[in-house]
């Protein structure tokens, strides 16, 4: 309840800095309101930003949105993995690191983990997808678990065609691959010596739209607009929707994350604030992630 | 006088600069070798100095569990599947490699040569993701329907090898055979051989080291050809059980998990000496075909 008072307050104080964009803020707000820009305010400098390449589609939007608004800010966005985004941020190669997964979870050296901040900057649903001649639309998590871990073998043990599973799996260091593993496997492992390996989303995409009986995951951010031509499977009964995520519905979703390496600089909170804001959220809604608005 | 002398003196700078430049540029490729291989090394053996695991199990154990509880490092697959896929790369294609100098040097009209040479030289220069996605979009389906399962396989992953190593070797050993002075195949033929008895007894064997140098050269790309391989070949961790079956390799563990590891963690470390282990082998492979090509000369 307080939170939702305190973000509605922050977005009508940053609603009031936007548009009236003069004279003095009224006071009103005591409760949250030192991470909001002052009114005003102009940043420069450079920001680096490497990882997740989950991530990068919104983070490079969100950085041309950024530098259109701050002319004198440079943002610079490459992917490379969430290995990546941690490890050059933990080495101030980069501003912040993208990563798909919280950097304590990949540092083993839990010393370096203490200097690194996890910023959650937005939230990302995965879907169960199937190739198109698997007549199944809903699988319950314990049915998912046993495909995964090999148990079931055969569509039809499932309610679908005669026709074998064919497993498509993410690379076991992979963040979607951790996310599906924490959400819906839980304590089951996924038997990797079945069904094959794809490097990425993409690749993933083309096996599952080519390959007879074929199942796996991918990000919801990878199934909107043109790419919408895979069939998704509803967990449980629940659509990835993000009503379902805030009821807890739907289980399959996780943050994404912006590290930084101790107190971060002026411009680069002001950029991370900028992806959590109410300005963004449409924008971060039509890539297929979920803004932070809307999760609390 | 004076003119003789600074003219003398430019030349002696000329060859001065040209041979320096050479002379550096052939340390400077011996010392970036050298300080890789000794990275490699450096790094690869992490896993036994900081992360504590054992050799024996990382060559001999086929598992591979870096997210389980205890985690484990066994590389077999790994380095069975990059085996098989190589050899049978070049199985396949040092075969129809070799027929093609032949042909080319021997067999072929002039004007069919011309043809066939930019014609190689531009298979050598496609990149490897284009062959690649052909294979996936092509070969896997086809491989699909003949021998069922899902395509992706340890036969899709030799035959996108075979098709990106057969130009590197055969523009080698044409070169080989090229260079085989006519002589031989004047003497042979006056004793009263015949075309091929010429080719096959005298020039082919006069050839061999240049040929073994092309398979040497075909065999590397395929040990360290990564994306392409990758992507057809379904990274499965198990051993294949046949040559319909998916499977993984050094390249494509590593292409696929490097990326997403941190420094200093055990499975970051196994990578690293994975990629040690595959320059090993590259080496061994090397050597061994060395040694075959100047052992046969004699």
């Amino acid at each position: 309840m307080w939170s939702k008072r305190v973000k509605l307050g922050l977005a009508a104080l940053l609603m009031t800095g936007v548009l009236a964009g003069c004279g003095q803020t009224e006071n009103n707000n005591a409760g949250g309101n030192e991470e909001t820009p002052k009114k005003e305010e102009t940043y420069s400098g450079t920001i680096a930003l490497a990882g997740s390449t989950a991530l990068q589609p919104l983070a490079e939007e969100a950085a041309n949105a950024f530098m259109e608004k701050y002319p004198d800010v440079s943002i610079t966005v490459q992917g490379g993995g969430s290995g990546t985004g941690v490890n050059q941020v933990a080495a101030g190669a980069v501003q912040i690191g993208n990563s798909d997964v919280p950097a304590a979870e990949k540092l083993d050296d839990k010393s370096k983990a203490s200097e690194l901040v996890d910023h959650k900057v937005a939230g990302i649903a995965f879907a169960i997808v199937v190739n198109d001649d698997v007549n199944v639309d809903n699988l319950t998590t314990k049915q998912i678990q046993d495909i995964f871990s090999g148990k079931i073998k055969n569509w039809k043990e499932v309610g679908g065609p005669d026709e074998a599973i064919h497993v498509i799996n993410r690379p076991a260091s992979s963040g979607t691959r951790a996310t599906f593993e924490k959400t819906i496997m839980k304590d089951v492992k996924v038997n990797d010596s079945i069904g094959t390996v794809q490097d990425s989303n993409g690749a993933v995409e083309q096996a599952i739209s080519s390959t007879p009986g074929a199942v796996s995951y991918v990000a919801m951010s990878y199934l909107i607009g043109e790419k919408k031509n895979l069939k998704t499977v509803k967990i449980d009964g629940a659509e990835p929707t993000v009503e379902n995520i805030r009821t807890e519905k739907y289980p399959f979703w996780s943050y994404e994350y912006m590290i930084t390496k101790g107190e971060a600089k002026e411009e680069v909170r002001a950029f991370i604030d900028f992806v959590k804001s109410e300005e963004f959220a449409p924008t971060v809604k039509n890539m297929g992630y979920i803004p932070m608005t809307e999760l609390e | 006088m004076q003119q003789m002398y600074t003219k003398r003196r430019n030349r002696w700078l000329e060859e001065y600069i040209g041979r320096t430049f050479a002379v550096v540029c052939g340390w400077l490729i011996v010392l970036i070798t050298v300080t890789m291989i000794i990275f490699l090394a450096v790094k690869g053996i992490q896993s036994f100095t900081d992360s504590r695991l054992s050799l024996s199990d990382m060559l001999l154990s086929a598992q591979w569990d870096p997210n389980g509880t205890p985690p484990r490092y066994g590389a077999l697959i790994f380095i069975v599947g990059s085996m098989l896929v190589s050899l049978g790369a070049l199985l396949i294609s040092a075969p129809i490699a070799l027929a093609l100098a032949i042909f080319m040097n021997f067999i072929a009209p002039k004007w069919f040569v011309s043809l066939l040479k930019p014609v190689l030289e531009l298979l050598v220069g496609i990149p490897s993701v284009v062959y690649g996605w052909l294979g996936v979009t092509i070969l896997v389906p086809l491989l699909r329907e003949w021998f069922g399962g899902s395509g992706f396989s340890l036969l899709a992953g030799i035959i996108v090898l075979s098709m990106m190593i057969l130009p590197t070797i055969t523009s080698v050993a044409a070169d080989a055979l090229a260079n085989v002075p006519m002589a031989y195949m004047e003497a042979s033929y006056g004793l009263g051989s015949t075309r091929w008895q010429a080719i096959s007894r005298v020039i082919v064997p006069a050839a061999k080291a240049g040929i073994a140098t092309g398979v040497v050269l075909g065999l590397a790309r395929a040990f360290g050809e990564a994306l392409a391989v990758q992507m057809v070949i379904g990274n499965t961790i198990k051993l294949p059980s046949g040559l319909d079956s998916p499977t993984a390799t050094l390249t494509s563990i590593l292409t696929m998990d490097m990326a997403n590891t941190i420094n200093g963690t055990p499975w970051n470390n196994a990578l690293w000496t994975l990629a040690l282990i595959l320059l090993l082998i590259s080496f061994f492979f090397i050597a061994v075909i060395r040694l075959v090509g100047s052992g046969k000369e004699r």
